[in-house]
């Protein structure tokens, strides 16, 4: 047996309709102790205070954010060389769901940023970067709802998808150049003070996992209303000509 | 020679026609007939290459298709001589005085092609068949707004055509006087049903 | 192809119009900053570079959708497509049609332009070179981009869209190139960079349009 045999839309329906309810449980499950051993029991950072609890949006949403695109572009790429429809499909269904992750990682940057530099924004690369990557969500996600034939805009964004990528790449690198960023280095960057690190780092990684699980309800979701979409117009179609 | 062997093809997903079988020699010219929106124009893209068969396969000599749509590609800033120049230089550069003088555009050489009227833009457009050098000819109504002079002066450069061994495909209402045509109606090939391609069947 | 080039530029000097548009607004541009942003000492120069390739950016992309919509509208890339040249140097021959006509007469008139906004007398050569090199990647992208939405109603603002965000590093490059040319600093780099997008795009960038137009005519 295949994995492609999932990329059958009825085998897909069947898989997914089975799969969906424990998926949204061990995310629920995941997010809520994540959140709450996070947000209630961990210390405060003796110089961050409070506010250093806004990680556990910040960092896994930031992580999902980028990952999304990852997956966007691998699922363009199956739809390129193997055309699979569930494939492209499952890349529509993935971008809103990034570009609101990456919208996540603005906002709680933002928030936190303001009491820590002083400042809402700042042309960080880092920050920068993520403006960004909003950009692309944009464009791909407009270049799909312009074009009427599914398959035509299919093969379109995919295209859009993997120029989009490489130039999303040199992008991040072109920002490195103004160098003088506010931002952390490493994501997880808290294990400078080894003894605190676990502390933090436990939660966080529980939160990040309840990301990605999130992340892939949202687009089994997606993807279910999308393949139900396409058989709805196909069903009207034929009842028209019937 | 084309063959045809159970060719279908789609629009916009749907197929229009299909179990397409047939062959035309060098020398042959086939006359397509049937209704609007029945899929003349969409087998005749399919053709030229421009998209792709819904089932079947159609078998052509490579490089041999010239194809002529609805819209002739004229540029209308150029004139008819840079328009044709053009084209012909495209194709690797056949003389265009034989295709200027087949179809009567001698007089009109330095006219901008905006300023031409219907039916001289619809001479220009069929001129260009004329310097590609091409043996296989895709026409799609190439008739339209050519009054019934221009249509025997297009008949005859079909004829000529033939005779050096050229073929043709036409779409087309007009009795263009081909004896030698075959003409193939393509009602009975039409798909009755919605049969959508691949995708739409794999969960309906 | 040299055909094709030549009916490309004769076609721009004739209908007139979208060729001296982009200059235009360049020019237009580099006014309405400075009246904007006030005469005060220093500040039009500090900002000169950026707003000298971001005028030339957007200059350029005004022209765009001109690139393949024309000649689709009249049914001249269905013929192109099914002639013997590939599509590929179709595309590549018309984006280099569209630099001739918008990038090189942005790269020439940019130092008189910079003049208004007062760059610093050693950015000048760099603001010029940077933008030869830079400007053609700018018109590759924006033929990818036209490819894509070639068979579009309104397609022009979703072009925009499309491209801008691709813009990014080659502005981001040219701007720096200029900035640091303007304070005498070393600058090998961004330029090395800059060039290295302009030949990547052009190799790479005309295989995924050629695709994208294949895609739009079927």
């Amino acid at each position: 047996m295949s994995i492609w045999e999932y990329a059958n839309p009825k085998k897909f329906m069947q898989t997914s309709a089975w799969a969906l309810p424990w998926v949204v449980g061990l995310t629920i499950a995941l997010l809520v102790t994540g959140l709450v051993w996070g947000f209630f029991f961990t210390p405060d950072d003796y110089k961050q205070g409070a506010t250093v609890k806004i990680i556990y949006l910040h960092v896994p949403a930031a992580m999902m954010a980028i990952n999304a695109w990852g997956m966007m572009l691998v699922t363009s790429l199956v739809w390129i060389v193997r055309r699979h429809h569930v494939s492209a499909l499952a890349a529509k269904a993935a971008a809103p769901v990034g570009l609101t992750f990456t919208l996540i990682a603005l906002v709680t940057g933002a928030l936190w940023g303001q009491p820590m530099w002083g400042t809402w924004w700042a042309w960080d690369p880092r920050l920068t970067s993520f403006l960004i990557l909003t950009l692309f969500y944009f464009g791909y996600m407009a270049l799909w709802a312009a074009i009427e034939d599914p398959d035509t805009a299919a093969d379109l964004t995919s295209i859009l998808c993997l120029v989009g990528s490489v130039f999303a790449l040199l992008s991040r690198y072109a920002v490195l150049f103004w160098n003088q960023g506010l931002h952390q280095g490493a994501s997880l960057s808290m294990d400078e003070k080894e003894n605190v690190a676990d502390v933090f780092w436990l939660p966080l990684l529980v939160c990040i996992a309840g990301f990605i699980l999130l992340f892939v309800t949202m687009v089994l979701l997606r993807t279910r209303t999308e393949i139900r979409s396409r058989r709805l117009k196909a069903l009207l179609a034929r009842e028209r000509v019937a | 020679m084309l063959s045809l062997s159970n060719l279908a093809v789609a629009r916009g997903g749907v197929t229009v026609l299909r179990d397409l079988t047939l062959s035309v020699q060098p020398g042959q010219a086939l006359i397509l007939r049937g209704p609007n929106g029945s899929g003349k124009t969409t087998l005749l893209r399919t053709l030229a290459g421009l998209q792709s068969p819904a089932e079947g396969s159609y078998d052509l000599p490579p490089d041999s298709v010239a194809y002529s749509a609805h819209a002739d590609g004229l540029k209308s800033t150029l004139t008819v001589l840079e328009n044709l120049a053009f084209w012909s230089r495209i194709y690797g550069g056949p003389p265009i005085d034989h295709a200027l003088k087949a179809l009567d555009l001698v007089q009109l050489t330095r006219r901008r092609a905006g300023e031409l009227s219907a039916g001289q833009k619809r001479r220009l457009g069929l001129a260009r068949l004329l310097v590609t050098g091409r043996p296989v000819w895709l026409l799609d109504e190439p008739t339209v707004s050519l009054d019934v002079a221009s249509v025997a002066m297009f008949a005859d450069m079909v004829r000529d055509h033939l005779k050096d061994g050229g073929l043709a495909v036409i779409a087309t209402h007009v009795d263009l006087g081909l004896p030698e045509a075959t003409v193939l109606d393509l009602d009975p090939h039409r798909a009755r049903d919605i049969q959508s391609t691949g995708f739409d069947e794999a969960f309906a | 192809m040299k055909a094709l080039l030549l009916r490309d530029l004769m076609l721009a000097f004739r209908s007139g119009g979208g060729f001296g548009l982009g200059l235009a607004f360049f020019f237009l541009l580099s006014v309405l900053v400075p009246l904007g942003v006030g005469p005060e000492g220093g500040m039009l120069g500090r900002i000169a570079p950026g707003v000298l390739w971001v005028g030339a950016l957007l200059a350029c992309l005004l022209s765009l959708d001109r690139i393949f919509a024309l000649d689709h509208e009249d049914g001249s890339l269905d013929l192109l497509a099914t002639a013997p040249i590939p599509l590929e140097a179709v595309v590549a021959v018309k984006a280099l049609a569209h630099w001739l006509v918008t990038g090189l007469p942005l790269t020439l008139i940019a130092p008189g332009l910079a003049v208004l906004l007062n760059l610093p007398p050693a950015g000048y050569s760099w603001l010029v070179l940077s933008l030869f090199l830079g400007t053609p990647a700018l018109s590759v992208i924006g033929a990818f981009g036209a490819a894509i939405t070639v068979g579009l109603r309104r397609g022009g603002l979703l072009l925009s869209l499309l491209v801008l965000p691709l813009y990014v590093p080659t502005l981001v490059f040219g701007g720096e190139v200029v900035r640091r040319g303007a304070e005498g600093m070393a600058l090998a780099t961004p330029l090395a960079l800059l060039g290295a997008i302009s030949l990547g795009a052009a190799a790479l960038l005309p295989f995924a349009a050629a695709s994208a137009i294949r895609v739009n005519l079927r």
